[in-house]
């Protein structure tokens, strides 16, 4: 019986075979393919899609899209940290119900999300009414269209990723390490940093990684709050498929976005293990 | 931790659920606002809403959504709980080999599961519409179901069964009296998770959708690319409001399995 459980996978793995790997080898293969004078795809190997992205415009979004991604990335870390060390530190009696409160957003449409937004910072949005109402300003602010607003708009939708990996990680913690600290004579600030924040790092790991990798892809803040000027390589991608019709260079472009995931992922976990192995958890 | 910090702490906690909150919340308000053009309050309406409801295209959307929520969020839970129920019997070093395969949707960027959809259909000749929509809704939420079932199984330890079965239950007695209502409460999560899921997708559906199987927020797009209207403030609170309650359902249901068992869980 022990053996025939094991069967029961194939539905499963088959499905994902089928409509996840098998399109992903086909991207590989289509990003090597050239395009024809209509927009569809002509099936002769060329490198000519990877060259092409070494245009000084297609490395410019890219490293745009980088540091907006990182930047998202150290934010929301700098804001979620705080907010999940509270809920975590609180009467366990609240703590499902903030828990809740931070999901809650995560869950509505991230689409929705950023529309908000574009209601409240447009040029007679509910921010610009109300300070010319006041005599503030006489012209309206140009509060949206620009980098920081998509800024705002990926650290507001992707906050939630963050809060809940370090939430789980604060509260999985070995509190006696912590009164230990504090048994020898550390500050709360010193405990914090040789104590608490070591030992939170898979939350800060998981949470980063998460938010980083929403980010790179994303092309719907930037679309709804970013206007022309601030597309991200998503929105590059996305162009390439839905409006140009040059899926063999959407395709390599995708291919690189991944790699490049891959790639940080991989160095962002070395680089927290030497820290591990350097800092002083033990 | 002292008194004031604490306070701090708090005070700044607050802050924060306000900058999560206050957007939605001014979005659902303005959704009551008479006036069509800015954001003076000229008075409160039910009118945004009733025009929705007249409105063709926003009727179709949403039985679009629902169709597809609810064959793929089956469909999925099907296929993970399986998935999940096997995974259970590998070996570690299989299991780790496949929990990769399988927890790999998750991570890769959503943008690169819809364009590689749309490759695949297109190179084998599939129309796109509902039936494809579904085939990717699915596709995205078989990880996640994995994930919650396999969660229960870890928990419940090979005890049970093993006692079941040395005291003559079949196979399936087994599964149906031991292991069902163990993960019980995951399969419930993992149906409204992938419904949930489904009903919210966008930019996989921005992909692989039809001219006949526009759903809620493919149409809501469509509305926000031509600017702010109250019309998409009422639709965005509708689907606001439908999101809370599911939250709400499940969240219920997990408090439920918690009192049953003592063992906390996560509310995701």
């Amino acid at each position: 019986m022990i053996n025939r459980t094991k069967w029961l996978s194939v539905p499963g793995l088959v499905w994902l075979g089928i409509f996840f790997f098998i399109p992903l080898l086909l991207v590989t293969v289509l990003s090597f393919m050239e395009r024809g004078t209509y927009g569809q795809v002509v099936y002769s190997f060329t490198l000519q899609n990877y060259v092409r992205f070494f245009d000084p415009l297609y490395v410019s979004i890219l490293f745009d899209t980088l540091v907006v991604s990182v930047l998202t990335t150290l934010l929301s870390l700098m804001i979620g940290y705080p907010l999940a060390y509270y809920i975590a530190r609180m009467d366990k009696k609240w703590q499902h119900t903030w828990l809740l409160a931070v999901m809650i957003p995560f869950w509505i449409n991230f689409l929705v999300r950023s529309y908000a937004w574009v209601v409240i910072l447009r040029t007679q949005g509910v921010v610009n009414t109300f300070l010319q109402s006041l005599g503030l300003i006489t012209e309206p602010l140009p509060l949206l269209y620009n980098f920081g607003a998509v800024m705002l708009g990926m650290v507001y939708t992707l906050l939630p990723f963050m809060v809940l990996p370090i939430y789980v990680s604060l509260e999985q913690m070995d509190r006696r390490k912590l009164e230990a600290a504090y048994d020898l004579g550390a500050t709360p600030l010193k405990a914090f940093w040789h104590v608490t924040l070591p030992l939170t790092r898979p939350g800060i790991v998981t949470g980063s990684i998460l938010v980083f990798v929403s980010s790179i892809g994303m092309f719907v803040v930037p679309d709804v709050m970013g206007g022309a000027k601030s597309a991200l390589i998503g929105n590059v991608i996305q162009n390439q498929f839905l409006s140009a019709r040059d899926w063999p260079f959407g395709s390599a472009l995708s291919i690189i976005l991944m790699l490049l995931c891959i790639v940080l992922i991989f160095l962002y976990y070395r680089v927290i293990r030497v820290q591990e192995r350097e800092g002083g958890v033990e | 931790m002292g008194g004031s910090r604490r306070s701090l702490f708090s005070v700044y906690s607050w802050v924060v659920m306000i900058f999560l909150y206050l957007p939605i919340v001014i979005l659902m308000l303005y959704s009551f606002n008479d006036s069509r053009i800015n954001a003076v309050w000229t008075g409160f309406t039910w009118k945004w809403y009733l025009s929705l409801f007249e409105n063709r295209q926003v009727m179709d959307a949403l039985s679009n959504s629902l169709v597809i929520a609810i064959t793929s969020s089956i469909i999925a839970t099907a296929l993970g709980t399986l998935a999940a129920l096997a995974l259970h019997r590998f070996s570690d070093k299989w299991k780790a080999v496949m929990n990769g395969l399988i927890y790999l949707p998750i991570i890769i960027p959503e943008v690169l599961m819809g364009l590689s959809l749309l490759v695949l259909f297109s190179q084998i000749g599939f129309p796109l519409g509902k039936l494809t929509m579904i085939a990717a809704h699915v596709t995205f939420g078989i990880s996640f179901v994995v994930v919650i079932v396999s969660a229960r199984l870890s928990g419940m330890g090979d005890e049970l069964q093993e006692a079941a079965q040395d005291l003559g239950a079949t196979p399936w007695q087994t599964f149906r009296h031991i292991t069902l209502p163990v993960i019980a409460p995951g399969i419930v999560a993992s149906l409204l998770l992938t419904f949930t899921m489904s009903l919210d997708d966008f930019i996989i559906s921005f992909f692989v959708a039809g001219p006949n199987s526009t759903t809620l927020p493919l149409y809501i797009y469509g509305l926000v690319k031509r600017g702010v209207s109250p019309e998409v403030n009422a639709l965005s609170t509708l689907m606001i409001a439908v999101t809370i309650l599911l939250l709400l359902i499940s969240e219920i249901f997990r408090r439920k399995g918690m009192a049953k068992e003592s063992n906390s869980q996560l509310p995701i």
